[in-house]
């Protein structure tokens, strides 16, 4: 996928310009929270269950060279072949070459965000090979020759009219002049003609939402059925997963998936939860008669051992995109690359570089939300302030932004001085602001409340407050 | 060579080089135990509500019930869902006994995998998860993993007396299977199904009937006398 991150500020622009995007963004935006809220509220458990999650995958990162070598073991017991693939080029010359064994010619697709950050749609194309997505959503943005905007629902940015018209320029053999009355018929269409290709495949690839060194199993959730078809009806099947997908055992990967589809759509569980091991046993009537794992580093290692360690216990459950005021602002294409929102902006400068992704990070009210959802904890905003850090260290930020930040810092260290300054702001803007109780224009912030107003402050600042209240206490 | 690559990369990282072998009884002893974990109470109720709980947790997500009093009444609960929904009496059926030892007088099963143009597909299952409404459905020459893709109708038999609380039950039965080319006890398939397909990829609004089943329709037999209330 083409790298677009270090131009966010010009995506962002372009995204708040966009009516129809800002149409899909409003549609959307309440629902992911308010589905969550209702299977988290339904589920006591849940809270205790995220720290279990968390545990699980900390205790797994800590001996992930152990269990990987386990995992691969039984991989191979199983009958099926293990690619070990520490960088993208090697992942996309190990699927190439499977493919061209076997002389495929088509090729499915189950939705897969590390065949994203792979780009082996495009290296299949490229020797020949056709491959087609089947997910609804990846499907509608492969013929419109887009990346997904988002990690479970990649095209929630079309609206109803977006898909129809892809349709009606792409499946030219249906008749013109056919209605699409509702969704439904849309859907219809797609299922029909992706039938076709499922039959068609001779190579079926899918991602893994876990793998599991007991059984040697790799996992995939979906509600679409689309994966399910995907690795049973060719005659291989190939499962792509980066070595963080890994957990110990059955159990772990039943805590986990405890969380994740009431973190990501609100389901208590998905629709089909499929565990894969090995190829076709001697009795079997179906399923394919080889089946491949392409386990992938391509940047995970090397972030073992540092403080974005953390990142690496994500599950791609969403929940962060969805609650982030930032994200249903700017959409998820503004970031650039494969993954948006708070994870992508701490995964993103990890796996492309901080010097391609550095918005990223700074993209971010740290407003907390992402954190307080995310199922294992990840401690995202404070991720996000390392990379700010790293940046500022590397003389990446901006030159206003760092005479700005010295001017803040050599006020903060003078207290006296910064007390008395943020007591005469406070309150000459609240005397400002006094009527409205907010501003929607400010001088040298434009950039800013364009988007939004600024709260008027109340005449006070919080020291002095937190003084009054400490006295009123004693 | 990669792997030597991946692993060497991740010890680095880890500041340590391969594990000792104390720690490596250690973790070999937690993968031999599968500890579980905290076990939501909501399935760990008397057997009649935790039938009551997966019939309702499958009606939440779109699929259906018939409960019958015998495996012998299966064939009449299905023709008359399919006579209901003006379908065909002829489906694909898995070749499983449960279901080969019915007598199917007027309905036309076909055994074996199911193939694209099935409208309606029967198999067996292996377990029903009370906790949220969902079949285990382990592949096995007995039940083809086909049967519970392609068909738009996906019907399912399963006895009360598979109806377990939580997932990991079910895994402890899967456990006792024993796989004579693996040497394991996994399948090469186990879906773990609730509802039928469904998609809300156009403009974030849920329809049923994706890529896979528009109905799910499961035939419950109640032959567990402590499951009925």
């Amino acid at each position: 996928m083409q790298i677009t991150s270090p131009a966010f500020k010009s995506n962002v622009a372009e995204a708040l310009a966009d009516p129809h995007l800002q149409k899909a963004l409003h549609f959307t935006r309440p629902r992911f929270p308010e589905r969550r809220a209702a299977a988290v509220a339904a589920l006591p458990e849940f809270e205790t269950l995220r720290d279990i999650g968390r545990d699980i995958k900390n205790h797994t990162l800590a001996n992930l060279d152990f269990y990987l070598e386990i995992w691969a073991d039984n991989v191979e017991k199983s009958g099926g072949q293990v690619h070990w693939c520490a960088t993208a080029d090697d992942a996309r010359a190990a699927v190439l070459a499977i493919c061209q064994r076997v002389g495929a010619k088509t090729v499915t697709k189950g939705k897969s965000m590390i065949s994203e950050e792979l780009g082996i749609n495009e290296h299949l194309e490229k020797h020949g090979i056709e491959p087609v997505e089947t997910d609804l959503g990846e499907y509608i943005l492969q013929i419109r020759g887009e990346g997904p905007s988002h990690i479970i629902a990649p095209a929630f940015h079309l609206n109803r009219e977006d898909w129809e018209e892809s349709f009606r320029k792409t499946h030219t053999d249906l008749p013109a002049d056919r209605v699409f009355g509702e969704r439904r018929d849309i859907m219809v269409e797609a299922r029909t003609i992706l039938r076709e290709k499922f039959i068609a495949a001779d190579v079926g690839i899918t991602g893994a939402n876990f793998l599991i060194a007991e059984t040697g199993s790799s996992v995939i959730v979906t509600n679409e059925g689309n994966g399910d078809l995907t690795q049973t009806l060719p005659k291989v099947h190939i499962a792509l997963a980066s070595i963080e997908k890994l957990v110990p055992t059955l159990e772990d990967a039943t805590s986990l998936l405890r969380l994740l589809a009431r973190s990501a759509t609100g389901q208590d569980f998905s629709v089909y939860t499929t565990f894969s091991t090995g190829a076709r046993r001697p009795d079997d009537l179906d399923g394919p008669e080889e089946y491949h794992v392409v386990v992938i580093d391509n940047g995970r290692s090397a972030m073992i051992g540092t403080e974005f360690q953390d990142m690496l216990r994500c599950i791609r459950c969403a929940a962060c995109m969805n609650h982030c005021p930032v994200y249903f602002t700017v959409g998820g294409h503004s970031y650039g690359w494969v993954y948006p929102g708070p994870m992508g902006s701490v995964l993103t400068p990890s796996l492309i570089g901080v010097e391609k992704a550095g918005h990223l990070p700074n993209a971010s009210t740290f407003c907390g939300k992402c954190e307080s959802v995310c199922p294992v904890k990840i401690p995202l905003p404070k991720l996000m302030r390392h990379w700010r850090e790293r940046e500022f260290e590397r003389h990446l930020t901006p030159g206003a932004m760092r005479n700005n930040l010295a001017i803040w810092g050599w006020f903060a260290r003078r207290p006296q001085l910064y007390r008395a300054a943020t007591r005469v702001a406070a309150w000459g803007l609240g005397l400002l602001g006094r009527k409205r109780g907010r501003f929607s224009w400010l001088p040298f912030a434009g950039g800013w409340t364009d988007g939004r107003d600024l709260p008027a402050p109340e005449g006070d600042t919080f020291f002095a407050r937190y003084a009054r209240q400490q006295r009123h206490k004693s | 060579m990669s792997r030597d690559a991946i692993l060497g990369a991740i010890r680095r990282g880890l500041r340590r080089g391969p594990l000792p072998d104390d720690q490596k009884l250690a973790l070999r002893a937690r993968l031999d135990a599968h500890p579980r974990h905290l076990i939501p109470a909501r399935s760990q109720v008397p057997r009649p509500a935790q039938v009551a709980l997966f019939i309702a947790n499958v009606e939440k997500e779109f699929g259906s019930v018939t409960r019958v009093p015998t495996l012998a009444d299966v064939p009449g609960a299905i023709a008359d869902y399919l006579a209901a929904g003006n379908l065909p009496a002829h489906f694909a059926m898995a070749p499983h006994p449960e279901l080969m030892d019915l007598q199917w007088a007027l309905l036309q099963p076909r055994i074996g995998r199911a193939q694209p143009s099935d409208l309606v597909c029967l198999t067996q299952a292996f377990a029903g998860i009370a906790e949220t409404g969902t079949l285990m459905l382990p592949a096995e020459p007995t039940r083809p993993t086909t049967l519970n893709l392609l068909g738009d109708i996906a019907l399912v038999v399963l006895r009360a007396s598979r109806i377990v609380g939580p997932y990991e039950d079910a895994w402890n039965w899967l456990r006792a299977r024993h796989d004579s080319t693996t040497g394991g006890f996994m399948p090469r398939n186990v879906m773990l199904v609730t509802g039928p397909s469904r998609s809300a990829d156009i403009e974030s609004t849920l329809e049923l009937g994706a890529h896979g089943p528009r109905q799910l329709h499961i035939v419950l037999v109640d032959d567990d006398p402590a499951a009925i209330a």
